[in-house]
Formats: C-alpha cells, sequence, structure tokens
C-alpha cells in the first residue's frame, strides 16, 4: 500500500484534502490511490440533502452534524456550490452555517464547486464520497443545489437523498414535474413556522401518492416532516426516518452497499467511461487546435456544424461513416 | 480563503473581497464571522487551499494575523499564504510583514491590484 493510501485510512486530514483537490483538478495519478482505497469504502452511509437556494440545506446539515456527533458518530460533509458561468469563480459559504463544528476531530468539512461542464461535479464528488468513507467517516453527507441534471446524479449516489423545500415554492403543478422531486426519499419542508406550510404539505402529498401502487408492493414510501431547522426542530424526527430508510434498504435487494446495487453501479460506470473518453478525446482535440480550426471553418461558412463534428470524431475514435 | 478573525461584526468587506476574487475566477471559501485563528486554519486545512485573507476592522489584527501564520506553521501548512486588510494603522505593516503576513492591503486598495498581487503572488500546487 503507498503512503498515501495509508495516510487516508489513518484519517491524515492533511493527505485527505490534498487528495480531494487533486480529484477535483482530475490529476490522472488519482485513478491508482482510488483503486487502492475502493476495498476501504463501502462502510459509510451517504445522505444527500439537496434543495433550492435558501431553503436552509446547510443549517440543516448542522445541525445533522451536532445530533450525529452526540451519538459518537463521526460525520464527513461536502458541500457544493455553484461555479460561476462567466468568470469560473465561486464563492463558496456553507461552511458559514457549520462554524462551530471547525474544531470537532471528528468532522471533516469540504467545500466543492461544479465547476465546468463536462460532468465533472458528479464524478469527483462520488470520488470524495469514497475518500471520506476509506478515511473512516460513519455518515457522509452530501449537500448540493438541487437544480441541474448533474446535482440529481450526485443524490443518486446517495443512500438517502432528503429534498428541502419551504413554503410557497411553486403550486401543486411544480409538485408533479419531473424531476429532482422525483429522486426524495424523504422530504423536509423546512421554515415550517412560515406561511403556507399546510399547502405545500399537501401538495407533496398528493404527489407521493400518486405512486400508490409502487408502495403497495412494498417499496418505500417518502415520509414529509416539518423542520424549522434554525431552533433545531423536526432534525431528530428526520434522522429517524433516514434511519428508517436504511433498514429499508438492508432488506430490499442488495443490501447497504452502494457498489452492490446494479442501477447505481451502471450509471457510475457510464459516467466514469464518459469522462474518460471526454478526457482522451476531447482534451486531445483541443490541444492539437483542430477543435479551433473546425470553429473557426463553420464560422467563415467553410463547413456547418455536422460535417464538422464528423470530421473531428470519426478518425479519433476510429467510429465509420453513418 | 477569506475569513473573519475576532471579535469583528464587519465583514461588508470582506464580501466585496470574496466577491472580487470569484470574478476573478478564484474559487473562494467564506468562513463567516467571529473565527478564532485555530479554526481558520483548521478550515483552511481541510480545505486545502493556496491562501487565507484575514480581514479586521477592529484592531486586533496585531494578536490574531501573526497567531493565524503561527498556528500554520505548528500544522506543518506554512506553505498557504497569509495576507491581511482592513483597517490597519502603518505603523503596524512593518511588524505583521515580519511575523510572516506576506501582503497587507488597506481601505482605499483598488480590486484590481489585490487580485494582481494573488495572481503574481500565490502559485497553486
Amino acid at each position: 500500500m503507498d503512503s498515501v493510501t495509508e495516510k487516508v485510512i489513518g484519517g491524515d486530514i492533511r493527505t485527505v484534502a490534498r487528495l480531494i483537490r487533486d480529484i477535483d483538478d482530475g490529476m490522472p495519478e488519482v485513478r491508482e490511490c482510488l483503486k487502492a482505497l475502493y476495498p476501504h469504502t463501502g462502510k459509510a452511509y451517504v445522505i444527500g440533502i439537496t434543495g433550492a437556494p435558501g431553503v436552509g440545506k446547510s443549517t440543516l446539515v448542522d445541525q445533522m452534524i451536532s445530533h450525529l456527533r452526540k451519538k459518537e458518530k463521526t460525520v464527513g460533509v461536502l458541500a457544493v456550490d455553484p461555479t460561476s458561468p462567466f468568470s469560473g469563480g465561486a464563492i463558496l459559504g456553507d461552511r458559514v452555517r457549520m462554524q462551530r463544528h471547525s474544531m470537532d476531530q471528528g468532522v471533516f468539512i469540504r467545500s466543492l464547486a461544479t465547476r465546468g461542464h463536462f460532468g465533472g461535479l458528479t464524478l469527483s464528488t462520488r470520488s470524495a464520497i469514497d475518500v471520506l468513507d476509506a478515511m473512516g467517516k460513519d455518515y457522509v453527507i452530501v449537500e448540493t443545489v438541487g437544480v441541474g441534471q448533474d446535482e440529481v446524479d450526485v443524490v443518486r449516489s446517495t443512500h438517502t437523498t432528503v429534498i428541502v423545500v419551504i413554503p410557497g415554492m411553486g403550486d401543486d403543478i411544480q409538485a408533479i414535474k419531473a424531476g429532482i422531486l422525483e429522486v426524495g426519499d424523504i422530504f423536509v419542508i423546512n421554515k415550517a413556522d412560515r406561511e403556507g406550510t399546510d399547502k405545500t404539505l399537501s401538495d407533496l402529498r398528493l404527489m407521493i401518492d400518486m405512486d400508490q401502487r409502487k408502495y403497495e408492493e412494498g417499496r418505500w414510501k417518502p415520509p414529509i416532516l416539518k423542520a424549522e431547522a434554525v431552533f433545531d426542530k423536526g432534525v431528530v424526527e428526520m434522522l429517524e426516518e433516514i434511519e428508517k430508510h436504511g433498514k429499508y434498504l438492508m432488506q430490499s435487494g442488495g443490501g447497504l452497499p452502494l457498489r452492490r446495487r446494479k442501477e447505481k453501479v451502471r450509471e457510475e460506470l457510464a459516467e466514469m467511461v464518459k469522462n474518460r473518453i471526454i478526457q482522451g478525446v476531447f482534451e486531445e482535440l483541443l490541444k492539437t487546435g483542430d477543435f479551433e480550426e473546425a470553429v473557426d471553418s463553420i464560422v467563415d461558412g467553410r463547413t456547418d456544424p455536422y460535417t464538422a463534428c464528423d470530421s473531428l470524431v470519426i478518425p479519433t475514435l476510429g467510429l465509420s461513416k453513418p | 480563503m477569506v475569513a473573519k478573525p475576532g471579535l469583528d461584526g464587519h465583514d461588508r468587506g470582506a464580501r466585496i473581497i470574496a466577491r472580487a476574487y470569484r470574478d476573478a475566477g478564484f474559487e473562494v471559501v467564506y468562513t463567516g464571522l467571529h473565527q478564532t485563528p485555530e479554526e481558520i486554519v483548521e478550515a483552511a486545512i481541510q480545505e486545502d487551499v493556496d491562501m487565507i485573507g484575514l480581514s479586521s476592522l477592529a484592531g486586533a489584527h496585531r494578536y490574531l494575523f501573526p497567531r493565524t501564520v503561527e498556528l500554520l506553521k505548528e500544522r506543518g501548512a506554512e506553505d498557504i499564504v497569509v495576507c491581511g486588510g482592513g483597517i490597519i494603522p502603518d505603523d503596524d505593516i512593518p511588524r505583521l510583514k515580519k511575523a510572516g503576513i506576506a501582503e497587507i492591503f488597506t481601505p482605499g486598495t483598488a480590486l484590481d491590484d489585490i487580485v494582481k498581487w494573488v495572481e503574481e503572488n500565490v502559485k497553486p500546487r
């Protein structure tokens, strides 16, 4: 075992922090390290917390950490904030709500920016979960802004996904739209002292009840909870529901390890393969200048984007012409 | 990382700086108010940052800034560059620099100059 792997398993903070950064920066050498860490993963319980900006995700996570620490469980947090599409910069502010845990050696908090356009978030967050798992954290909490496909993918690599909403966000039509609400295992209506809580509750309930047939077959029925995270109301109840959901996962096919579940593995592997292709092929095209040349020839009207794409991709991948 | 050490409730400056860094393409971790140097150093290590920018408007910079540098050394993280800004009397600047603060930015410094300084002096690892 090399020393990085050993140090991660030993829980060395600096090594873990640097490894996550190297993962995020897409350094090729991390692959060997992740391979070595893989046998040490699969022990942590992974919780995804997602919802629109400002619904109180970080505050909720802060309270969750406190309760889990009271039970002497160790906690790793990955807090994802969006990257500016214009400058590539980001302000990662989720720590602000969790600052009281910063001196607790049983808690490791790491902020991540969503960064590029190539699905990198999903992959590096998944690898970062593995690292925190291998370092021995009992729980890994992933907090994301639930707005894009990538974020939905991230929460799919968790055991339990909690969707946080607040009263008055959208009407009953929003609740039946496809997307983020479909991936929730538990729904939390935060800031439940506000007007409109009961309306939001009945909208969500209606949406969930529509899948009645699934629950009759023994599938998990997502509970809806009210909470006021700032006052620590409803947080214990939420953790109880997470535990119940964990038990449900144990009993249903595959057990607890995420990599024993075929659909999760299929998704993750597909993502990884796509990423490697992008790294190997697309970045090469950028380097050789062929890509920019193709852009110029489209702009100058010498060719069309479909032909340009064919001539870039077909020789590189050894594909045949359609 | 942009951090607010000590009992100082004014973070508009820190947030403006954080925003300027963001617009320059940096990833900025903001710690929030009322942090001890210990908390700042711990967070900086977990986040594996290249630089810490400390903002102080309450007059305790002579303790808080050098203490942060000292703790980084203790943790073997002296490669993290520490800068400071805020209401800092000119007389204090040489002393802070001697204590290992790489640069001090006082009121009136253009945001572009601060960003430029970081681009020139902080090398990502």
